[in-house]
């Protein structure tokens, strides 16, 4: 399916704090198509400044009271210039937004259990994954961290559907203190031998790898949904590529846009 | 009477100016779900040497004002792989496919030459001699009349394929590079490549790309790059193949009335992958507003009567 570019109405841009918000755009194609862990790339209509739309995970598939999808969300950052711009659309203004695009995550089933590990913004694919999940009544847990107990979004959201959550701040403030990759080990060793996981992950790259690393030390399948900064999101440009290392092969640099962003953890390699 | 696009590059008949730009457009099918692709004027492929390369380390583009800075580092499959895995497939889809030939020495160049004419379904070859993003080869025969004259020269004699050096902008008189182009036997030049530029990330103090230097394209750069196919224009009969930021057909027109016979779209395949269809529609609005029949009467009918001092 060809991915699709429309001008979205910005339909709420709710203000988590002062750095995140989530963005809700008025875009029902796109939503009815997203896959959990797929992407859009996203800018201001009409603009050169950004130039360049930027990508995100589609953090929500937006539907009314009878449930027909109206659009997506994104869980957007303020980071740069093109983040605080979107930090600062008002309700009304237009976004040129396309997508989806990208390999999504692959949902596991009972007896396997779902981890979801999440860094901070790194939160964004996994409402999506939760909602696949539940479908298909698999044990989930959300191994979440962030700076400080302020920066732990949608807890209820989770909660909701039946997500078991372990936290961590920085601080300590709400949930462990220190590394989300604690936690997830604790769980690792503690798996008995007849015992799976999938463990999903997204986040800073530190943690990333880490996890990827945790995952294979204890025999358990992962997938990664990494972020590269990326200029089209099609496969045209190759800025976006990251080492991959199928079996014995040589690493090759392959587009996290098309052959991504959602990656076996197990054959990324790591600088 | 349907709008006549078509322009003539030598032997070679395009249905429209429009070319998707080396580099820009992966290897042509990265955009098969995007646009029919035998809508296209032509596309050109990625840079192509003899052997696959990887390029450089991420990150490879950031972006400035009105542009980017790439420096990818012509990462690329390799001519035999590009022969044998993309062309069925572009010549199934009605592509006129030109191919980006790269190389480190002037053998090399003529050998991925040799082994692009022995293939089916190519439309032109256009000789990287200009990017400037890797260290060996390449830019050293562009930056230099002889080495230009050399290459062009060695690839004329090699192939009976249409040849088309690219040029760089980072000299001082690019037109005196399509004259030494044409004097070799090139039957068109495209320009502009990009421009070498940097940028620093002030707050680490370190570049905000991995190989430092890039090339910088989008709508930045574009008033350089028509006064240089204009400058072209001016000293050499072959036809100049025009690019550098254009993103809408008004662009595409301002580079046709400096002089070019086509043109090249590269970034705005990034900022909207759809606008193909929009530039053509574009294109035959300006024709019906102006009653021009022939869109390759527009060639270098640029009027340089200054303009009015005020608003009519």
């Amino acid at each position: 399916m060809p991915p699709i570019d429309i001008d979205a109405t910005v339909i709420a841009n709710a203000r988590l704090s002062s750095e995140y918000s989530v963005l809700s755009l008025a875009a029902p194609e796109v939503g009815a198509r997203t896959l959990p862990g797929q992407f859009v790339m996203v800018k201001p209509a009409g603009v050169t400044d950004p130039l360049l739309r930027r990508p995100f995970s589609v953090f929500e598939v937006l539907r009314d009271a009878r449930g027909t999808i109206t659009g997506v969300s994104i869980l957007n950052k303020r980071a740069g210039r093109s983040t605080r711009r979107l930090y600062d659309l008002e309700v009304g203004d237009v976004v040129s937004c396309l997508g989806p695009l990208g390999q999504p995550f692959k949902p596991v089933s009972a007896p396997v259990k779902a981890w979801m590990v999440a860094g901070g913004v790194g939160l964004a694919p996994f409402a999506t994954l939760a909602e696949a999940l539940a479908q298909h009544k698999t044990a989930t847990t959300l191994f979440y961290g962030a700076r400080t107990a302020e920066e732990l979004f949608y807890l209820d959201f989770f909660e909701r559907l039946g997500v078991k959550l372990v936290l961590t701040t920085e601080n300590g403030a709400r949930g462990e203190k220190g590394r989300v990759t604690v936690p997830l080990e604790a769980a690792l060793k503690a798996l008995g031998s007849a015992d799976a996981a999938m463990v999903y992950a997204c986040g800073p790259e530190p943690m990333l790898e880490a996890v990827a690393k945790l995952a294979a030390a204890y025999h358990q399948p992962s997938q990664v949904s990494v972020e590269r900064v990326m200029g089209c999101g099609l496969g045209g440009c190759y800025s976006c590529v990251v080492p991959v290392k199928h079996g014995t092969e040589e690493a090759n640099l392959v587009r996290s846009c098309i052959s991504g962003p959602v990656f076996d953890g197990a054959e990324l390699v790591w600088d | 009477m349907a709008a006549d696009l078509s322009v003539a590059i030598g032997s070679l008949t395009l249905p429209n100016p429009l070319i998707a730009a080396s580099g820009c457009f992966g290897y042509g099918l990265e955009y098969d779900q995007v646009v029919d692709l035998s809508l296209l004027g032509g596309i050109v492929s990625k840079g192509l040497f003899m052997n696959e390369r990887q390029g450089h380390p991420p990150p490879r583009i950031v972006e400035t004002p009105a542009g980017m800075i790439n420096a990818i580092g012509l990462q690329g499959i390799g001519v035999h792989r590009f022969v044998k895995e993309k062309l069925p497939l572009l010549r199934e889809r009605g592509a006129r496919t030109f191919v980006n030939v790269c190389g480190t020495t002037l053998d090399e160049y003529v050998e991925v030459c040799k082994v692009l004419s022995d293939a089916e379904g190519i439309a032109a070859i256009e000789l990287n001699i200009s990017c400037p993003n890797i260290k060996e080869g390449g830019i050293q025969f562009g930056c230099s009349l002889h080495g230009t004259f050399d290459v062009v020269s060695a690839v004329r004699k090699a192939t009976t394929l249409p040849v088309i050096p690219k040029l760089t902008p980072n000299v001082t008189d690019v037109a005196s590079f399509a004259k030494a182009a044409e004097d070799a036997g090139a039957d068109a030049v495209s320009l502009v490549n990009t421009f070498l530029a940097m940028a620093i990330d002030v707050e680490t103090r370190r570049p905000k790309i991995s190989n430092v230097l890039g090339g910088l394209s989008g709508p930045a750069i574009r008033p350089i790059a028509v006064r240089m196919v204009w400058e072209c224009y001016q000293l050499v009969k072959i036809p100049v193949i025009g690019m550098g930021g254009i993103t809408d057909a008004r662009d595409v027109l301002e580079f046709m009335l400096a002089g070019a016979t086509a043109v090249q779209i590269g970034t705005q395949n990034f900022v909207d992958p759809f606008m193909w269809t929009k530039v053509l529609a574009g294109l035959e609005d300006y024709m019906t507003r102006h009653q021009v029949a022939r869109l390759s009467d527009l060639i270098g009918a640029f009027d340089p009567t200054p303009p009015k001092a005020t608003h009519a």
